[in-house]
């Protein structure tokens, strides 16, 4: 610290490096980069990459290091690699989405999304997924209809009523339930509904396995929604003599509306590409099963997790296909619900 | 949370009788809700170890030590290899995981400019909303053969730590690994350390960080300073979060992973297994007593992962932070 202050007191503006030498010693490791990857046996554009973006690094440290001093090298440091951690996030982000809109585009046709599997042999290219978007809908609005209901008055409990020790125990085990995995929530929804009553294999099954999953989400963000409301609305409304129940249905609840449908399709969103629950309870169908108490039924991800293990080409082409289809719906989901955000007077506050 | 104001209550006593037994009804109403959450996390908990029961007593060798699994053939079959394989590849994914979600938190909320950093957050939050089954897709057919090269340096220069040994030959061809399995994690967990850190660290007092930035801190000092020590439980939470996502995760990894029993260290080798990618791969094929041993290795992973989630919870109630995100 103290060889630090005297070089302070040298002078109040200390050396730093212009702008332009910086943008020259990147241009210069890259170039350095080049050169090594044209006459030593080192190839590969990821390679390339890789050393490029390594030799930059220690590059514009060193020569932060020796113009601005130690500090300033370490700062640097961690800003490149904050930057550094960035790319590293979009770039499986843009691979998966890239390659998928890729290798599913060249099955993702009308033909595709209006046709089952009926009669449709492994080997042969035709086919498609109606049936399975059929099912995936009919359960996910399924697990909707009981994990949404269910979840509003949870949260409401929580929220307007739970001041108590049994409310402080309900938020911390919704909390300890986002945190169940997939797969569990279908193994029990097998050992309770399929294996001990005999319910055998449904898309209900299913849709209980997926609410388990979704009420917490549904909880936790209408939660937070109806905590946003102010209280002085509440306080008006009960000035005026209105009771609590009717304060919260029609003064809390509207208020809080945008919020809380934000949460339930995000939470959507994110039951519509489970898989493991779906795998363990549903079953699997090649024909349109319009019948959801009855019966195995297709799904999208159950249609590609069983193309990815397929030995058939043709299986693994409608995977990717069946990938997009079920990204395309995940993503309209969830960029609504943001778009829905902003219309959210409460959330911007 | 002190949303009614004292006074409210002698405007109550006034109410009318009949919307007082609405009320009640309604009170009540939510709390049967609420009484159902109890019931679900009871009903969870009853019904795997009911229907675990069978497996675990006619198991003919150890469950806890065994490391094969054929319960339908020899009756012989164990969690051994399979708790194992998860925690390694969790721990692997973490790894990888932790410092690049950490560096992108800090990003968004402080080097980003405000508009920016938003839209960060709903790309990264859009990496979360990626449908499992796609990442496996998309980690069986792209993300294998692409992690050839990168096996290979590994093994080629860093041989003499454990974990990338194994023969050259297997690690030459690309194949499904705990390596490959950790690289799936660690791109599925990342997005929820991110978010849940970056709400954290967007909660410390602005006042903190400009003290440090007037006594001439740099920005990196002003994080090391101001930033990360009251975000720290926020963050351990964010990591068991992530921990625990990563240890229940099914079917991407069951699309990645060798699936073999064995307990090997050798990270890059053809093998491992996970509980729920053992569920995910040898449910189709099992019997009576099949299914209720993956039960029984179902329940292992319910108890493994409701303790990381509790130590999380812990973690933050402690703490205060409130920690809430859509994305989680």
């Amino acid at each position: 610290m103290t060889a630090e202050l005297s070089s302070v007191r040298g002078s109040l503006t200390s050396r730093t490096l212009p702008r332009p030498a910086l943008a020259g010693v990147i241009a210069g490791a890259v170039g350095l980069t080049l050169l090594l990857f044209a006459v030593t046996p080192l190839q590969g554009v990821a390679d390339f990459l890789v050393a490029a973006t390594a030799l930059v690094i220690v590059a514009v440290t060193g020569l932060t290091l020796a113009v601005e001093g130690r500090r300033r090298a370490i700062n640097r440091l961690a800003t490149s690699g904050a930057l550094l951690a960035l790319v590293l996030t979009l770039l499986p982000l843009g691979f998966t989405l890239g390659y998928v809109i890729y290798r599913g585009g060249k099955r993702f046709t009308g033909d595709f999304l209006t046709h089952s599997m009926a009669g449709v042999s492994p080997l042969a290219p035709n086919g498609g997924v109606y049936h399975a978007i059929i099912g995936t809908l009919e359960q996910v609005l399924l697990a909707s209809l009981i994990a949404v209901p269910l979840g509003l008055l949870v949260a409401i409990y929580v929220t307007e009523y739970g001041r108590n020790f049994f409310g402080t125990a309900i938020r911390f085990l919704i909390d300890v339930m986002t945190g169940i995995p997939s797969i569990v929530a279908g193994l029990f929804v097998l050992a309770f509904w399929v294996l001990a009553l005999h319910k055998g294999f449904s898309g209900f099954a299913g849709a209980l396995a997926l609410s388990i999953l979704e009420l917490p989400i549904v909880v936790r963000s209408a939660e937070e929604m109806i905590r946003l409301v102010p209280a002085s609305l509440r306080e008006a409304s009960y000035a005026l003599g209105v009771a609590k129940w009717k304060t919260i249905v029609r003064i809390v609840l509207p208020t809080a509306a945008t919020g809380i449908t934000t949460g339930v399709m995000l939470a959507i969103a994110r039951v519509t590409g489970e898989t493991a629950p779906v795998l363990l309870v549903v079953g699997n169908n090649n024909f349109i099963h319009t019948d959801v108490f009855n019966g195995p039924q297709a799904s999208l991800p159950l249609f590609v997790f069983q193309g990815a293990g397929s030995s058939s080409n043709f299986d693994i082409d409608r995977a990717w296909a069946a990938a997009l289809t079920l990204i395309l719906i995940v993503v309209v989901l969830y960029v609504a619900a943001r778009l829905l955000t902003r219309r959210n007077s409460l959330a911007r506050r | 949370m002190s949303a009614v104001s004292p006074g409210v209550d002698a405007v109550r006593l006034r109410d009318v009788r009949s919307s007082r037994r609405g009320d009640r009804v309604f009170s009540g109403l939510t709390l049967v809700a609420g009484a159902l959450v109890f019931a679900l996390l009871g009903a969870i908990a009853i019904f795997l170890v009911v229907k675990a029961l069978p497996a675990l007593q006619h198991d003919k060798s150890s469950f806890w030590t065994t490391k094969i699994w054929d319960p339908d053939g020899t009756g012989h079959y164990g969690v051994a290899a399979l708790v194992f394989g998860t925690v390694l590849s969790s721990v692997l994914a973490l790894t990888m995981a932790v410092p690049v979600a950490l560096g992108v938190a800090v990003f968004t909320v402080e080097y980003a400019p405000h508009r920016i950093g938003r839209l960060l957050g709903y790309v990264t939050d859009m990496l979360a909303a990626v449908p499992s089954v796609v990442y496996g897709l998309w980690g069986l057919f792209f993300l294998l053969p692409h992690l050839i090269g990168t096996q290979k340096f590994l093994n080629g220069w860093l041989a003499f730590i454990p974990l990338f040994a194994g023969a050259h030959g297997d690690v030459d061809t690309f194949s499904k690994s705990v390596f490959a399995a950790s690289v799936i994690l660690a791109i599925m967990i990342l997005p929820i350390i991110a978010a849940i850190s970056r709400e954290v660290i967007r909660q410390v007092d602005p006042a903190q960080k400009e003290a440090a930035l007037a006594l001439g801190a740099t920005r990196w000092e002003m994080l090391r300073i101001a930033v990360f020590p009251p975000s720290r439980p926020g963050i351990v939470s964010a990591v068991m979060l992530g921990l625990g996502r990563a240890l229940g995760e099914t079917i991407a990894v069951a699309l990645v992973i060798g699936n073999t029993f064995n307990i090997s260290a050798h990270v890059l080798t053809p093998g491992g297994n996970t509980i729920a990618a053992n569920i995910a791969n040898r449910f189709g094929e099992a019997g009576s007593l099949g299914v209720s041993a993956l039960i029984a290795s179902g329940l292992v992973l319910f108890v493994i992962t409701l303790l990381v989630n509790l130590i999380a919870r812990y973690v933050i109630y402690r703490s205060g932070v409130e920690e809430r995100s859509a994305a989680v």
